[in-house]
């Protein structure tokens, strides 16, 4: 005898039943405290202070694949007012660390840019450590209209 | 993968202790190794991990890059030349691979 139409209804809501998929496990995202965790490694501990900063970072983006950041320190690069490093962190990526720029005297200006991945809204932060052992931080909030870490 | 090839712009002159702006670009995926393919697996990471820029053999700027530098990684920095000469750019990929780059400027 053939499968009539009700029974064959009956086979695929069955077989509907057991294609059930399981919840794919989210991947952990990085957090204010995944931040502070990894500031402290270069701070080692001393809390940097603000202002000398600037970070240049779009208001909103609407493609979190391509966001134009810019950092820079007013300093003359010379002696102790010298700037080794300016670290770039986002608290809402699944990753903290986005960026480290390492300067020299001959780069003559602690200024740079580049573009990174934003996966939502989130602070960007970045801190700069001078020569001196003194961290200075700058935070920005950017607004993500479509986020940019694939997963 | 395509083709990774590194483009750079460095004026070709400068008055000496001029503070030249340099701007660098690298064709590059950057698989950030948070992807998943079609099959759900996922894709490893393959990303352009360190920059460095040299002037006559003296280091002038690097950067250490995670993941979140996006595609076609783009760097914008400064340097400050005295004396005619040459810059070396080098960037390091996961995999081993290590592109170079040079330019030369003439200090007057």
């Amino acid at each position: 005898m053939n499968i009539n139409r009700r029974q064959a209804l009956t086979l695929s809501a069955g077989a509907a039943l057991f294609a059930v998929t399981g919840m794919s496990a989210g991947s952990a995202r990085a957090d204010a405290a995944a931040v502070d965790k990894a500031m402290m490694e270069i701070t080692g501990g001393a809390t940097p202070e603000e202002g000398k900063l600037t970070l240049n970072a779009p208001e909103i983006a609407e493609n979190g694949n391509t966001v134009p950041i810019g950092v820079s320190v007013d300093s003359a690069m010379e002696g102790d007012d010298m700037v080794e490093s300016i670290t770039i962190f986002a608290e809402g990526n699944p990753e903290p660390s986005v960026i480290t720029f390492n300067f020299t005297p001959m780069s003559g200006e602690a200024t740079a840019s580049t573009r990174m991945r934003l996966a939502k809204t989130q602070n960007v932060v970045a801190l700069a450590k001078m020569k001196d052992g003194k961290t200075y931080m700058a935070k920005s909030e950017v607004k993500v209209t479509i986020g940019g870490c694939g997963g | 993968m395509a083709k990774v090839k590194p483009r750079v712009k460095v004026p070709k002159t400068a008055s000496a202790g001029e503070v030249i702006t340099i701007k660098t670009l690298i064709s590059h995926k950057m698989e950030s190794g948070q992807r998943k393919d079609s099959d759900g697996n996922a894709i490893p990471r393959q990303i352009i991990n360190k920059f460095t820029a040299e002037f006559n053999g003296q280091p002038v700027f690097s950067a250490d890059i995670h993941p979140a530098v996006s595609a076609n990684p783009y760097l914008e920095f400064t340097a400050k030349v005295s004396e005619s000469g040459k810059f070396t750019f080098t960037w390091v990929d996961d995999d081993g691979s290590v592109y170079t780059d040079e330019q030369e400027i003439a200090v007057s």
